[in-house]
């Protein structure tokens, strides 16, 4: 044990309430860093996917086909009226069912999909039917005149969509998403529910097995939590600064 | 559709008895005229009277009940028109300059070069850099539009037009929105164009240019050409009450 660690574990035998036993003990260490990294590539890769759904769903909500934009309204009103919790229970525990599985060894039986699948899936949809609303109050935003202009040059819906609207509605979207994404990184903490092994999983994990630990467990879920958002807010500013036009709108 | 035994000689743009409505309200009640190359018209009126729907006609941006528009031959409102042949026949300015706002002086007048002609980066940014000086605003290339006035930004607007080689240019009200001392710049740079033998369709209510640069002036009132004339006779020998009493309006 070293120094630090050493303080820790002293701290621990004086005030039995604040036992920091994942600074000291190597296997709960491991479960927070464990805990974290799940957090992290959860959430990185639900917010890609979900801007992804975002844009394409935004897209589908301006298409011709009426079918195609009701099964998108559906979708909406699906995703954001009803509890992201609800919704990670359903898609693992009803869902679940009726997915394949597979058996690695003749007696065991998997499900193609994982709990930490279910959550991407599950998540993603969530956000996305946000962004999806969020992209396209964007693009309501971009002028109609402006793609009049760009009609008169000659180019056509696609190249109008994708060098006009889009980088314009993007940079009008961007505070709503920025505030929709951040929603999303707090809400991984409820893949807890699926038994997902994330960040709130494991910090609960350590505390049902060292009672002693639970405020110190709090403690650092605030502090975790607090720096996570807070890169990925420092990121979407710098961003939005980045895409900022010089004389234009606000 | 794809024409082509038009020459030269031939109207380039021909408009023939046009009608169009907004659901119930007319607003060209079967309007005809003929622009050879190298003209000038302007097309005066009161607000309304269906100025700004026929020159947007001209280049599809609004379609047509019925009648004809022909650009060069081309039939405008053939559905199975390839309105890109279109589009690099007519240049069309609009009141509110419409620049791209994400895109500098520069970047806008390349944009359709690039784009749509698909020229190399080198000759569009080349042709795009003699236009800006053309319109009188080099220093600003690297200047985004919000950074420019008004007078400036419908340069610009006029030089991206430009960029696509147009036969024709279409000016629809650009001084409307333009604060007074700056309207001057912007018809300097008109004027310049139609003294070098651009065809141009202008939607105006500046009388003293009008009278000035046009070759010939229609008055449009309630969907109709009311009146038409070269402008030394035309503002001094209307004969039509309504264009005699706009005129009494406006001059």
């Amino acid at each position: 044990m070293n120094a630090f660690q050493q303080y820790f574990y002293d701290l621990a035998q004086t005030h039995p309430k604040w036992n920091f036993i994942y600074l000291y003990d190597p296997t709960q260490t491991d479960r927070v860093i464990e805990g974290l990294w799940m957090t992290i590539q959860l959430s990185v890769v639900c917010v890609i996917l979900s801007v992804i759904i975002g844009v394409v769903g935004a897209w589908a909500q301006g298409a011709h086909s009426k079918y195609l934009r009701l099964v998108m309204q559906g979708y909406i009103q699906f995703f954001r009226n009803t509890p992201p919790l609800v919704q990670l229970m359903f898609f693992y525990f009803a869902l679940g069912q009726f997915t394949p599985t597979y058996s690695p060894d003749g007696w065991l039986e998997v499900p193609i999909i994982s709990n930490v699948g279910w959550a991407i899936i599950s998540l993603s949809f969530f956000a996305g039917a946000f962004n999806v609303e969020i992209f396209r109050a964007g693009i309501e935003a971009v002028p109609d005149s402006t793609q009049e202009a760009a009609e008169a040059l000659g180019m056509n819906r696609l190249q109008i969509y994708i060098y006009i609207v889009l980088p314009l509605a993007f940079r009008v979207s961007l505070p709503a998403l920025n505030n929709n994404l951040v929603n999303l990184v707090k809400t991984t903490t409820q893949a807890l529910a699926i038994a997902v092994p994330e960040l709130l999983y494991q910090m609960i994990s350590i505390y049902n097995d060292y009672s002693t630990a639970q405020n110190a467990c709090m403690v650092f879920l605030f502090f975790a939590y607090f720096i996570l958002v807070g890169i990925l807010v420092l990121g979407m500013h710098r961003w939005e600064h980045r895409l900022r036009i010089p004389g234009y709108g606000a | 559709m794809t024409n082509n035994d038009w020459t030269p000689d031939q109207p380039l743009v021909s408009i023939h008895d046009v009608h169009k409505s907004f659901g119930d309200l007319e607003v060209l009640k079967g309007v005809s005229l003929d622009i050879m190359k190298g003209e000038v018209i302007c097309i005066i009126g009161p607000s309304g009277s269906g100025k700004s729907t026929l020159i947007r006609c001209v280049n599809a941006l609004n379609t047509i009940d019925s009648g004809s528009i022909k650009v060069e031959g081309l039939e405008v409102h053939d559905p199975g028109l390839d309105k890109l042949e279109l589009r690099k026949r007519v240049g069309m300015v609009f009141q509110q300059y419409n620049l791209f706002p994400h895109k500098t002086a520069l970047e806008n007048i390349m944009m359709a070069p690039l784009k749509v002609l698909k020229q190399p980066q080198a000759e569009a940014e080349e042709r795009a850099h003699k236009l800006i000086k053309r319109v009188n605003l080099g220093g600003k290339e690297n200047s985004y539009p919000g950074e420019l006035s008004g007078g400036q930004q419908q340069r610009v607007a006029i030089a991206r037009s430009l960029a696509m080689n147009p036969d024709v240019m279409l000016f629809d009200e650009v001084t409307a929105a333009l604060d007074p001392e700056t309207v001057n710049e912007v018809l300097l740079a008109i004027k310049d164009l139609a003294q070098d033998g651009m065809t141009c369709i202008l939607v105006t209510h500046e009388m003293g240019f009008a009278r000035e640069v046009a070759d010939h002036i229609y008055f449009t009132d309630r969907g109709v050409i009311v009146e038409h004339g070269p402008p030394a006779t035309f503002f001094t020998e209307a004969t039509d009450p309504r264009t005699r009493e706009f005129l009494s309006q406006i001059l």
